[in-house]
């Protein structure tokens, strides 16, 4: 077995078996895990080994590795630690909590996606911990009309059943149905009206995740709304129905479109190594003498393009070694000069200077 | 769907006129509205007005591709290379600069790279690229390869090109003179000295070869 899916594979595991204990220990051995809802904990120890045994595999392909390792050497420089920190803030409130990027690409494209994140955000952040056994609810002695909300085991807080808070707090999976489905309306708007997205989505990677989390969303719903107004009406089948939407989804996890979830954060490690590659002195092209890109950064691709097999690799007067130390722009005319060169040799040195 | 097989694209950076055509008309693709995604190049702006359009060679083996830590340049089916998937792209520009060709585009408000996808939303449907339908001059050229032979009596297309020790083919062709002995170009070649004067065919009559009016 390759050295990679050995090491992706005991990741895996291992996260796997830490998610286990987490279980264990948070649901207070079980004292506190809900059977019912087993199914949703088996799917989501699959999804975990999943989405980290990919994880493994993708930091470790040459050039994911390269910056996996700088992005954390810069970040954690005690140089650079203090500015770094201060950006992180920044960058995790307008990257991450605004999607302030989505912003500039399209005002429809992110209030899709600023809808869809935050709702599954909340979402998630409700159903793991109650699945997991980690957050449970319990009526104190003698209060009936009262909650006490453990975590961890640890009683928290205590509100009234009719508090306002209480009611926001037991219908957050409601809120965030809503903000799910009106983002996937969004984006579903904008995929059927948009050529260029229509030319190139694909049915698994952009189609499927919408509607599954549609389907997640309306069934999720679709519960409330009977045990609420419907007295119970079909709520078996909408139970299960909900539970197979989820348990697809969380299976689905790691092999499509939502991975890319784990992957975003990559892009805080990148714009730390631009921030320092920036504040160095550029790389200058071998040809025209123009600075180009951070030194660093040519440095690192020349380095993983020799460890994915590439071999750009020259020699030339000006004693530039590899390809890679010459700009885009020359890059550009040189094609165009070598194509002259032939016609220009073809011709028997009938030239144009 | 799939682009034809039987149409390729030919590009010919010794006819281009410097028009800018391409560049306006590129803006115009649906899959990156507003944003050209050719690039026109002087090639020596202090000796010669002579430019070159560089749209994406579609490389056999992209290495902006292999390069992406995030792995979100795709090539398709047919063998189209795509821009940067927006939801992975984290806009390290390392596409931009391990291109041989020079292609990619880095789009800094958006934190996204974007390139030529030669217009996959009309290929795919069996049109031609909105710069090649524009290209008065023929420089860029999407169609048959008979096509282009009737036109070109005097090239042959190739798709193989030198980059250092590297080789790289591409499904974008380049037309090369049919006398010529290559079988590749050999861009590392023009680095400097000799290899750098402007040697081209603009002002010879093979722009306007028998057939290519």
């Amino acid at each position: 077995m390759r050295k990679e899916i050995v090491k992706a594979t005991t990741a895996g595991v291992l996260a796997t078996l830490l998610l286990g204990a987490l279980v264990l220990i948070g649901s207070r051995r079980l004292q506190n895990f809900d059977a019912a809802l087993v199914a949703y904990t088996f799917a989501t120890v699959f999804a975990v080994f999943g989405v980290v045994y990919r994880y493994a595999m993708w930091i470790q392909r040459p050039p994911t590795a390269v910056y996996f390792r700088r992005g954390w050497q810069v970040f954690l420089n005690p140089k650079w630690l203090g500015r770094n920190t201060i950006e992180l803030s920044k960058r995790l409130v307008s990257g991450f909590a605004l999607n302030a990027f989505i912003w500039r690409r399209g005002k429809a494209r992110w209030g899709a996606h600023w809808l869809i994140m935050w709702g599954c955000l909340i979402a998630a952040a409700i159903t793991f911990p109650l699945v997991f056994g980690w957050i449970h609810f319990e009526a104190p002695l003698n209060e009936f009309d009262k909650y006490t909300i453990f975590v961890f085991g640890f009683p928290t807080i205590t509100l009234p059943v009719d508090s306002f808070l209480a009611f926001m707090i037991f219908h957050g999976l409601i809120w965030s149905s809503f903000l799910v489905i009106a983002g996937v309306m969004l984006a579903f708007r904008r995929r059927m009206r948009d050529h260029g997205a229509a030319a190139l989505q694909q049915f698994g990677e952009d189609i499927l995740p919408l509607l599954l989390l549609f389907a997640i969303s309306i069934t999720g719903l679709a519960i409330w709304a009977s045990y609420k107004f419907m007295g119970g009406y079909a709520f078996t089948f909408l139970s299960v129905t909900h539970a197979a939407t989820v348990i697809f989804t969380l299976l689905w996890l790691p092999f499509g479109k939502f991975f890319h979830i784990f992957q975003r954060p990559a892009q805080l490690g990148v714009a730390f190594y631009k921030d320092v590659g920036e504040s160095m002195p550029p790389a200058k092209c071998a040809r025209c003498g123009e600075g180009y890109a951070p030194q660093m950064q040519v440095d690192d691709l020349i380095e993983v393009q020799r460890r994915l097999g590439y071999t750009y690799e020259m020699e030339s007067e000006s004693g530039a070694d590899h390809y890679q130390r010459i700009c885009p722009r020359c890059r550009r005319s040189m094609l165009a000069l070598a194509q002259g060169s032939l016609w220009y040799q073809a011709r028997e040195h009938e030239s144009v200077v | 769907m799939p682009v034809p097989e039987h149409h390729e694209f030919f590009i010919d950076p010794n006819r281009c006129i410097g028009c800018q055509a391409c560049v306006q008309a590129c803006a115009e693709c649906d899959t990156h509205k507003g944003h050209p995604m050719i690039h026109l190049e002087y090639i020596e702006r202090s000796e010669s007005t002579q430019t070159v359009p560089v749209i994406c060679m579609h490389c056999d083996s992209p290495t902006c591709a292999e390069v992406c830590p995030a792995d979100a340049i795709k090539k398709t089916p047919d063998g189209v290379v795509q821009s940067a998937r927006k939801p992975r792209c984290i806009a390290c520009n390392n596409c931009v600069y391990a291109c041989p060709f020079g292609v990619p585009k880095m789009q800094t408000d958006f934190d996204l790279m974007m390139k030529c996808n030669m217009c996959y939303d009309r290929t795919s449907v069996g049109k031609k690229p909105m710069c090649a339908t524009v290209c008065p001059s023929e420089a860029l050229f999407f169609g048959t390869r008979e096509e282009v032979e009737a036109r070109r009596t005097r090239s042959r297309p190739v798709n193989e090109f030198k980059f250092g020790r590297q080789t790289i083919t591409t499904k974008v062709n380049m037309m090369v003179p049919k006398a010529s002995t290559h079988e590749h170009v050999d861009v590392t070649s023009q680095m400097q000295g000799e290899g750098r004067r402007l040697r081209l065919n603009v002002l010879s009559d093979s722009l306007y070869e028998p057939g290519s009016a």
